[in-house]
């Protein structure tokens, strides 16, 4: 399997405070890989270091096997941002406009959406189950709807790496469930490659491959199976937590 | 032929009113949708400086208006990178400028009548040269906007991801601050400088209360522009009104009626839904 993503040495300070600091990570073709770290410990930052969004101080990210500032092939890599359903619940736009607006590098110099580009707003939407929304102003659906249209938003552009920045956070659990088997299906039948924020241990340990831990600067990865989450309680917190296993009702 | 299209001043004042009506909502709506839509007020204060300095300088006032303008948005833009968290204060910062700029050069001259028929637009004075500046201008900025619609649709609605999309922020954030200042420029000579940003605001807040889709926002605030435009004309040259006035009184009263009709449209839903 060829490597898709992979930092070397990276070292981001913000102002002079070090955040990262000789970071090493692989991500290979097909990974489903999870990032988990506590509360400010750079897990955004380093997505955005992975996608070109922040640039390091010191280091080297590859995209694809070429050097991020060499990299062109922008629409092969899909981003959901933690910000994404940050914005104003009134805005004036359809699912369609919202998915129809990431079709921008092929829809030519006048910008006119074509048959074919509609074929695959509907295909999308077919996919992740929101064929019928959409005419519906964005602002109107659930936050595991929204969701899901932009996950179809950054399907249209046949991404082979996706990035989601906490993408569950304000979904309810029984879209969680849904949103887990969308992205078994986008990793095993699509192969597309998915790296994940979430601050949630249960969930990644359980639906990722790998696991990248971030914490005092540094990332650590395991394979999911020899993740073990009360050691990383205690690497990350001392002695002071530990783990208290339980179900959200 | 009714008494109105019998002046030559006042087909003048159709053309480039009904080029001002398409313009200022056009660029309105991603001005009032990125939350800024108080930098039409900025930068007319500061195209007022420029009318000043032109006529200080005896220089054709639309185009020093024009110069003005655009240095106070690039200022905007290069402010708010200075103030990421306080974007408004980049606004109020070159508003301050542009009014005390204004201030000491109309001090200056003599020529006060000619000023406030920049402040408060007027008909009677827009030229054949005003018109063919105006046309050219306006043909420009919606040939603009056209051609960068998804590009500022997906800037508008999320700036962050747009830059993956393969969009050029930074350079279509700076244009769009350029055809603001050009909008300005062309506009101020019919509605005047005090009300240049009402027509770029007022349009696309009676829209907002009526469309279901942004290019519907778009589509309705255009018509609200034209109809604002079309009756202010007629009814100050009826009633000898100031036609910058009236037409944004026009657009005022349109936004009133289409809340009014919004409004009756969600109590007749609730009626219906309680049966």
């Amino acid at each position: 399997m060829g490597k898709v993503v992979e930092a070397k040495k990276l070292s981001f300070k913000y102002d002079k405070l070090p955040i990262l600091e000789d970071v090493n990570l692989s991500i290979y073709n097909g990974d489903f890989m999870g990032i988990v770290g506590p509360n400010g410990s750079a897990k955004s930052t380093l997505v955005k270091l992975l996608l070109g969004i922040l640039k390091p101080q010191q280091g080297e990210v590859y995209l694809m096997g070429k050097s991020i500032d060499k990299f062109k092939e922008w629409h092969k890599i899909g981003y959901i941002s933690q910000r994404v359903r940050n914005f104003n619940n009134s805005f004036p736009a359809t699912v369609e406009e919202i998915i129809a607006a990431n079709l921008y590098h092929e829809m030519g110099f006048l910008k006119f959406i074509r048959k074919k580009h509609m074929e695959k707003i509907e295909e999308v939407l077919r996919f992740v189950d929101m064929v019928d929304y959409k005419d519906r102003l964005i602002g109107t659906l659930s936050g595991g709807q929204q969701q899901r249209i932009f996950i179809a938003r950054t399907l249209i552009s046949n991404p082979e790496i996706i990035f989601m920045d906490e993408p569950l956070v304000g979904v309810d659990i029984d879209s969680q469930e849904r949103f887990f088997s969308l992205m078994e299906k986008l990793n095993k039948n699509l192969g597309i490659t998915l790296i994940m924020v979430s601050h949630d241990l249960g969930v990644i340990r359980e639906h990722t491959n790998r696991v990248a831990c971030i914490g005092e600067q540094r990332v650590f990865v395991h394979s999911s199976k020899d993740f073990n989450e009360e050691d990383y309680i205690k690497s990350v917190y001392g002695g002071k937590a530990t783990l208290l296993h339980h179900r959200h009702l | 032929m009714p008494e109105i299209l019998t002046y030559g001043f006042m087909h003048r004042a159709f053309i480039a009113g009904v080029m001002v009506a398409l313009i200022c909502p056009t660029i309105g709506v991603f001005i009032v949708l990125r939350r800024l839509s108080m930098i039409g007020d900025t930068l007319s204060h500061v195209a007022l400086a420029g009318v000043a300095a032109g006529i200080l300088g005896g220089v054709y006032p639309v185009y020093s208006a024009l110069v003005f303008s655009v240095l106070a948005a690039l200022g905007v833009e290069k402010l708010r990178k200075s103030y990421k968290d306080y974007e408004e204060l980049s606004i109020a910062i070159v508003l301050s400028t542009g009014i005390g700029l204004a201030t000491i050069l109309i001090s200056m001259g003599s020529g006060n009548a000619m000023i406030f028929s920049y402040l408060f637009g007027s008909i009677a004075l827009v030229s054949y040269q005003d018109v063919i500046v105006v046309v050219i201008m306006s043909v420009f900025i919606l040939l603009s906007i056209l051609l960068l619609y998804r590009g500022l649709f997906y800037i508008t609605f999320d700036e962050e991801t747009a830059s993956l999309a393969g969009i050029s922020v930074k350079g279509l954030n700076l244009y769009f601050s350029i055809l603001i200042a050009v909008t300005i420029a062309v506009a101020m000579r019919i509605v005047g400088i005090l009300l240049v940003s009402s027509l770029m605001v007022v349009p696309v807040a009676a829209a907002l209360q009526m469309a279901k889709s942004f290019k519907g926002v778009w589509l309705y605030s255009l018509l609200f522009g034209l109809l604002s435009v079309l009756l202010g004309l007629i009814i100050s040259f009826y009633g000898d009104l100031a036609p910058g006035g009236t037409i944004v009184l026009s657009a005022v009263g349109m936004l009133v009626i289409s809340i009014m009709v919004k409004s009756s449209k969600k109590k007749l839903n609730t009626v219906e839904m309680t049966n």
